[in-house]
């Protein structure tokens, strides 16, 4: 699986889904109004970047505190193909891995990138290209490619339960 | 093979025959949860999963909590969504007037016992760690998974190992215990691993401070926050549940990632500085800071213990006239508690509001949003850029004897020194 983009960059350490995607449009569940408010709390300006095909590259422990999806159901819904990041707080990774966005950590990855460099990702090999230069990072586990390949856990669910009613 | 209490509970919970920290396991629920911002994510998801009916509803339960009671038209819908699935499903639905915050309402009503496994589409759904169970949030597709297979995939956590010694001093709560982890360990320390709190200390926090402890476990990144069920887990569960669980611990060969030492004996007050809950520091570092909203609820601190506690602060006192002061009793069981022990009748009296339990503020929802330029303390377990309203507010996360004394004086001080001052 290649994922190509353009890099949009959120350096900061310790970025929580609350400035991420802010409370008071949680009572929002259509991924194309969440759209609107992502990085609402962080920096609105950011979303200008946005559009056509991006990579989001970010800092450490990204996406810490609360569960809510619809930060990466945004994310999608801008069209995000993967984020890149030192590492990342467990639910946001979960979420991701779920819907079929790859989050991969990477720290030389994203030393090397700035806004707008050209990022390409073969995520089985778990290789990560930065304007050109490559870096290696440990593959994904097989388990989170599955899940990734197969289209996430809505599609993995929807095939359990069609083999499970033909039984 | 040695194990730790995480471990054996989620080994009791797949068909993998044996498991270690890191292992992606397929994990059975025995309860799932969301509420009206999770649920109807969720639903959506199922939808496009093709599944019409959940695994199990008895083992579902969905709490209408977060914009409740319906702040606008579209959190109106939501709500209107998860009460309409709930009773098309025929799960356990707690509505408007019945229930109150969701992790308040699932622990006081019996649902939950040692050993459980309870995926929630809520992060603070560690909270039931203080139950002996591994509680644990997810994001909404998640919850759909859960909803529908009544499984998720997990990656084995370790065990951080916090051994509490001593006991709590006067002014000391659950909320500067989970505290002094976080300035050990940081927001980013429990990562990949559970808390679990042992030791003599542990014994000594009765459960409503255990559950403001293990309400903020994912303020570190962990799992789950466990204390292993023993005498205060029972005398809490006698008369709520006839489930059967036992008092499993981790082995003492058991590999720890971590361990930790907290001195109970040695603990003050603390709060936690904005916008983070790991920049704590003892109250007598911040005294003097002028304090505009106290706000007392939320799943980790609006228990009947913190509403006590704020009583007697605010008993025979008033809210100073620079400060105004909010007291959200977690449930409809505190809120009447608190009704019956007379603590309503003082609370208004000093001049603070009471409102019906719900998320309210504590996400920034509604009921009780800062201005740009306020200052906060709250008992809340969040205090982010924007969390309780505008970005440029600031939030001090604190106990409820020090918020309650930051009403009285309408600045930051030892809760200790006022009650004293008053005694003379
Ligand atoms: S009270 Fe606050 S932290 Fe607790 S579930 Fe509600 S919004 Fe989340």
């Amino acid at each position: 699986m290649i994922i190509k983009g353009r890099a949009v960059i959120i350096p900061d350490a310790n970025v929580n889904t609350d400035v991420l995607y802010p409370g008071p449009y949680l009572n929002i569940d259509d991924p194309e109004q969440m759209k609107l408010y992502l990085f609402e709390g962080l920096d609105p300006s950011l979303r200008d970047r946005l559009g056509g095909r991006t990579v989001l590259v970010v800092g450490h422990n990204f996406g810490g505190g609360s569960s809510r999806e619809h930060v990466p159901l945004a994310m999608k819904a801008w069209g995000i193909g993967a984020v890149i990041g030192r590492s990342f707080a467990r639910i946001f990774y979960r979420n991701c891995i779920n819907l079929g966005l790859p989050a991969i950590a990477c720290t030389e990855a994203v030393d090397a990138a700035a806004h707008d460099s050209k990022i390409r990702i073969v995520a089985e090999e778990g290789k990560v290209e930065v304007d050109g230069s490559s870096f290696p990072t440990s593959p994904l586990p097989p388990f989170v490619i599955k899940m990734i390949q197969g289209g996430g856990l809505v599609e993995y669910v929807r095939r359990r339960l069609e083999e499970e009613s033909e039984k | 093979m040695a194990h730790t209490l995480a471990e054996k509970i989620l080994l009791n919970h797949t068909d993998a025959d044996d498991l270690a920290p890191g292992d992606i396991i397929s994990v059975r629920c025995d309860l799932v949860l969301a509420n009206d911002v999770s649920g109807p994510v969720a639903f959506n998801a199922m939808e496009r999963m093709a599944a019409d009916r959940v695994f199990d509803p008895d083992k579902v339960v969905m709490v209408a909590d977060h914009f409740m009671p319906a702040k606008d038209i579209r959190s109106a819908e939501l709500q209107k969504r998860l009460r309409e699935w709930s009773l098309e499903q025929g799960v356990h639905f707690f509505d408007q007037g019945r229930g109150g915050i969701e992790h308040a309402v699932l622990i006081e009503e019996g649902f939950v016992v040692p050993g459980m496994v309870i995926p929630g589409g809520d992060s603070h759904t560690c909270t039931y760690g203080a139950v002996g169970a591994f509680g644990t949030g997810l994001g909404s597709t998640d919850i759909a998974g859960c909803l529908a297979l009544g499984e998720f995939w997990q990656s084995v956590p370790g065990t951080i190992l916090v051994e509490l010694t001593g006991s709590r001093r006067r002014c000391v709560g659950g909320k500067d215990v989970i505290l002094a982890v976080l300035a050990e360990i940081g927001v980013d320390g429990g990562n990949d691993a559970v808390l679990e709190f042992v030791g003599p200390g542990a014994a000594t926090l009765t459960m409503d401070d255990r559950r403001a402890v293990s309400n903020m476990a994912v303020e570190t990144g962990a799992e789950t926050g466990l204390f292993p069920a023993d005498e205060v887990t029972e005398a809490y569960l006698e008369g709520r549940t006839e489930m059967p669980w036992n008092k499993e611990q981790s082995d003492p060969d058991a590999e720890f990632t971590k361990r930790l030492q907290i001195d109970l004996d040695a603990l003050g007050p603390l709060v936690a500085r904005p916008p983070s809950p790991g920049d704590v520091a003892a109250v007598t570092e911040v005294t003097g800071r002028k304090v505009d909203q106290v706000y007392v609820g939320n799943c980790a601190n609006g228990t009947i213990t913190d509403l006590r506690q704020v009583a007697e602060v605010l008993g025979g006192r008033k809210v100073h006239r620079g400060t105004r002061a909010i007291i959200v009793p977690s449930s409809q069981q505190v809120y009447r508690q608190a009704m019956e022990e007379g603590l309503l009748e003082i609370f208004a009296a000093a001049g603070a509001v009471v409102s019906t339990p719900t998320c309210g503020a504590c996400f920034g929802g509604h009921m009780g949003i800062l201005a740009p330029g306020e200052t906060a303390v709250a008992t809340t377990n969040r205090n982010f850029v924007g969390r309780m309203g505008s970005d440029r507010a600031r939030v001090y996360l604190a106990n409820a004897w020090v918020a309650a004394a930051a009403a009285v004086t309408g600045e930051i001080v030892d809760p200790l020194e006022l009650l004293e001052e008053g005694a003379r």
